[in-house]
């Protein structure tokens, strides 16, 4: 429950008031791995590709190392005592999407795909850098002005409406870009298309946390017993039916599986983590399995998703959606165990979306079975890293925000890599960090940001109490 | 709030449990059959990424390749000479695949033959590039251009083996294509294909070795094989018991002849004029199982007889006593490749022995290292030297006899001997009947350098112009001369 009853935190600050480490300089060795694994990465494309060391090596290491240190030396600055492993992943999967990129823009097939679809061949990776270079000036905007989470509580409404705005801003006509059967990006004349779900993930995080923190009691207390399950009563169920909708409205209209599962299960994750009550679990999991059923048998872009994701060979020559997962599990297989070597594969046969949704396909024929695995666990990682920060943090408003944001970041990184693996449907979200693409980068660099902020005030020492001569030399506990 | 928040850590944990358990899955358990699936571009993209490794015929290569402009294919197959080799080498199309030597040798002609790992592995650490390595056939250039030129219009197929080894000297079928222009990716490939493969004179079928017809006439030298190994004749200069014209067995249909005096003629004379009577009578008193044990020990009702390709099965099937007698004089439900026609000229040649037909001697690597050299397989004892003995006298009378059919396939200072067919097909044999030779050559050493079939579908209009001395027999003859003078 709160953290004054929990025995765990007091032990927490008494050892820190006897000077907690700040880690800051383990953050730093890490990040230099998190750089120097990427330049490598990048010699490996140019030489495997053009037989020779890219030229733009130098620019590019730089680049990611001024990223990487400025990034560092915020943290140092604003948040001291900030999770020291969340920085070194971000830069690390930011700096391989980078090269990952880099990559698919040599390939000669996605050019002249993109040449005799749009007439031009745009390479992504200069664009993808300058993203990163945004998303990093989000994280340190984040750390510089947010000094206290705790102030997004005041924003708790404004931040709900603001969420849907930007959830439902695809389905405004004339502004919506439907890409490949999916409609969740919003096109801007003159600055490329938005995914405003990335950023709709962070801002509903905080309504979320702000209205279970204060309605939580009665979420929690007020309910009747039935078959072993606290059922809550029914006015209750508002928020939660609320959301069911929106979810549903996202599924049917924007033709996006993942966007809606990630909502849906945000919202469950962090309404169980308030009340402790399993009954919501349960209603939640009911809920979206009837709300799947019932859209899947109504609406047939989902059933088509649905059959490429069962049998992708019996549909494979008729449909785009079996082409591609088809195409995206040959390329797992085909890169067997220790995959063909960066630059060396063919995952680029997929055609469109290579460097955004089925980034991960490249990882998998040119990285292997192995790089996969590292991946994967990278992104756990950073998972456990946000639960972690949930668990330390002392406040209840920053428990929710945090463990909101790591369960959407599991759930998307689960939707995302289950998707292109054929472990469930496939959905129209990238991969964080590692996919082309603005808004996903830019968005996950403040969902860094913010976990690092809330780290720091959990891992921060309470300022140490005025010198009491009784409590000298008795009062330290270790755990 | 602590405890559900380490319930929620492990449902995360159990999500990347399961990415992690479907990686495996699809990158370890399942990967051998995703990298081979028939949907995998991968598959082609690998075969034509290297130069691919050439099919060589008398020390020349046969088949080359080019650098093509497309992303996907760096090489494209080429032929020299596509329509005569054709039926050797079959295609190794962008488009639409490979079949024949081409695909069952496409992992030594790729370099991806597991045999070559090892040397991949090494080319690999020295930076050399991949290479395909060669198919060395057992081809005679000269024979095959003998055969190749000698069908020339005509629909029809020649097989050629050398009888004491079974390696296979021409394979010809015509009318035939130009792989070449079809080894590519694009549309007009594609189109190529199609327009091919719908033509109604079957250009892409090897009928050498995928086609089986009635053998007519020239069956009666298995007939004779089994007459004289069963005993049903005392010698080939003894008089049989054979009426002409000869009234099947349960049947009032009576057998006659095109020409010659053939009642009870010896078998010498049957042979020489192609009596039906005598044969057929012949071949119902040995009786349907000795015929079709004989017709086996010469390759009849094999299934699987691979050359690496696989050739039809020729068939000698279980019949009735008139079905039967008639199989004797090969008009009834009989039929046989060319190939298998050659086969029994080849066994007769070869002192009765019968040698497995091949047509790759040696696989090789890039560097010409030898991976695996062909042996000469026995197949079977066809028939005892002394009957085989017996077969070639009637035979080279056949072709030596001012009265023989076989007249055109003489050449000077060589013995040959030969069997001329015309087998009739068709409702009530309304369609112009196939075109039969087959022969064999002796040099004056005595050895046997060559035995050859040649089949003629459809002569000239007029029905008796279509003997198969006439037809088939000149072209027997070029590509047993070839054959000789390229061994001088």
């Amino acid at each position: 429950m709160s953290s004054t009853t929990n025995p765990s935190t007091h032990h927490t600050s008494t050892i820190g008031a006897i000077g907690a480490p700040s880690r800051r300089n383990t953050e730093l060795a890490l990040l230099v791995f998190a750089v120097v694994i990427p330049v490598f990465a990048y010699a490996n494309v140019g030489l495997a590709i053009n037989d020779e060391v890219p030229t733009g090596l130098l620019g590019y290491g730089l680049g990611l190392g001024l990223l990487a240190g400025v990034g560092h030396l915020v943290v140092r600055k604003f948040a001291a005592y900030a999770d020291p492993l969340l920085l070194p992943l971000a830069t690390l999967l930011n700096g391989l999407g980078l090269v990952i990129i880099w990559r698919l823009d040599q390939s000669e097939r996605l050019q002249q795909l993109a040449k005799s679809a749009y007439g031009v061949f745009t390479p992504s990776a200069p664009k993808q850098l300058m993203f990163a270079a945004a998303g990093l000036a989000l994280f340190v905007a984040v750390l510089v002005f947010l000094k206290d989470h705790r102030v997004l509580q005041r924003y708790t409404y404004i931040s709900m409406a603001a969420a849907i705005v930007l959830l439902l801003l695809p389905l405004v006509p004339g502004l919506g870009a439907d890409t490949f059967g999916a409609k969740i990006w919003i096109r801007i004349p003159g600055a490329g298309t938005i995914q405003p779900g990335e950023f709709a993930k962070i801002i509903i995080g905080i309504f979320f946390s702000g209205y279970l923190m204060v309605k939580r009691d009665a979420l929690a207390l007020a309910s009747r017993r039935f078959m072993g399950l606290y059922l809550p009563r029914g006015r209750d169920l508002g928020p939660i039916i609320t959301i069911w909708a929106v979810s549903l409205l996202i599924l049917v209209f924007e033709n996006d599986l993942g966007t809606s599962l990630l909502f849906f299960g945000m919202f469950v994750i962090m309404l169980y983590v308030a009340t402790e009550r399993t009954s919501w679990i349960v209603i939640g999991l009911l809920m979206s399995a009837a709300g799947a059923v019932g859209v899947a048998s109504f609406a047939g872009h989902v059933q088509a998703r649905v059959n490429a994701w069962l049998d992708p060979w019996s549909c494979y020559q008729d449909s785009d959606a079996c082409f591609q997962i088809g195409q995206s599990i040959m390329a797992f297989g085909s890169g067997g165990v220790m995959g063909t070597g960066l630059g060396q594969g063919n995952s680029d046969l997929i055609g469109f979306a290579a460097n955004s949704d089925f980034i991960f396909s490249t990882v998998g024929e040119e990285m292997g079975l192995a790089g996969v695995m590292a991946f994967l666990l990278l992104y756990g990682l950073i998972i456990e890293r946000g639960v972690r920060t949930a668990l330390a943090a002392r406040d209840p408003f920053g428990k929710l925000f945090a463990i909101g944001l790591s369960g959407a970041f599991a759930l998307q990184v689960f939707v995302v890599a289950g998707g292109v693996m054929g472990l469930i449907p496939l959905t129209g979200m990238t991969m964080p960090w590692l996919a082309a693409g603005g808004s996903s980068v830019i968005a996950n660099w403040a969902l860094i940001g913010i976990l690092i902020r809330i780290s720091d005030t959990a891992r921060r020492p309470a300022p140490t109490p005025a010198a009491n001569p009784d409590a000298e030399m008795t009062q330290v506990v270790r755990p | 709030m602590n405890k559900p928040l380490r319930r929620i850590a492990i449902f995360c944990g159990l999500l990347v449990l399961a990415l992690l358990i479907r990686d495996n899955w699809i990158q370890y358990v399942q990967a051998d059959s995703l990298q081979t699936r028939e949907e995998n571009r991968r598959v082609s993209i690998e075969r034509y990424a290297t130069p691919r490794g050439n099919i060589i015929v008398d020390g020349k290569a046969i088949t080359g390749s080019v650098a093509t402009e497309g992303t996907d294919f760096k090489y494209k197959r080429t032929w020299k000479n596509g329509e005569m080799w054709a039926p050797v080498t079959g295609y190794a199309s962008q488009a639409v695949g490979a079949t024949q030597l081409e695909n069952l040798e496409d992992g030594i002609l790729t370099g991806n033959d597991d045999r070559l790992f090892f040397r991949n592995t090494l080319d690999m650490m020295t930076g050399k590039k991949k290479e395909g390595g060669s198919v060395v056939t057992t081809l005679n250039a000269a024979a095959q251009k003998a055969a190749f030129d000698g069908l020339g219009d005509k629909k029809g197929a020649v097989a050629a083996i050398d009888p004491s080894t079974g390696a296979i000297l021409a394979l010809a079928s015509t009318p035939s294509y130009d792989p070449s222009s079809f080894a590519g990716i694009s549309s007009k490939d594609g189109e190529t294909f199609t327009k091919l493969d719908k033509n109604k004179d079957k250009p892409m079928l090897n009928r050498a070795l995928r086609e089986t017809y009635p053998p007519g006439s020239t069956f009666k030298v298995v007939t004779a094989a089994a007459a004289l190994e069963n005993g049903k004749v005392d010698g080939i200069d003894e008089r049989t018991d054979s009426p002409d014209p000869y009234q099947l067995p349960q049947s009032t249909t009576p057998l006659t002849n095109e020409h010659g005096d053939c009642e009870n003629a010896n078998l010498r004379y049957a042979l020489m004029v192609s009596c039906n009577t005598v044969f057929a009578k012949l071949s119902d008193s040995v009786g349907n199982e000795g015929m079709i044990k004989q017709a086996e020990k010469f390759g009849f009702n094999n299934a699987e007889l691979d050359t690496p390709v696989r050739a039809a099965e020729s068939i000698y099937p279980e019949d009735n006593r008139p079905q039967n007698a008639m199989d004797g004089i090969g008009q009834a439900s009989n039929r046989a490749t060319p190939l298998q026609m050659a086969m029994v000229a080849s066994a007769v040649a070869n002192d009765g022995k019968l040698m497995k037909p091949y047509m790759v001697d040696q696989l090789r690597a890039s560097n010409l290292d030898v991976i695996e050299t062909h042996e000469p397989e026995e197949l079977s004892q066809a028939v005892s030297g002394e009957t085989a003995q017996k077969l070639q006298e009637m035979m080279e009378t056949v072709v030596n006899d001012p009265q023989g059919t076989g007249g055109k396939a003489k050449i000077s200072g060589v013995t040959v001997g030969g069997k001329t067919g015309t087998a009739q097909h068709g409702l009530n044999n309304s369609e112009k009947p196939y075109a039969w030779f087959i022969s064999y050559a002796k040099t004056s050493d005595g050895g046997s350098p060559v035995a050859v079939a040649v089949v003629v579908e459809d002569g000239s209009a007029n029905r008796d112009d279509i003997s198969g001395g006439g037809l088939a027999g000149p072209i027997a003859r070029d590509v047993m001369k070839a054959v000789i003078d390229s061994k001088k």
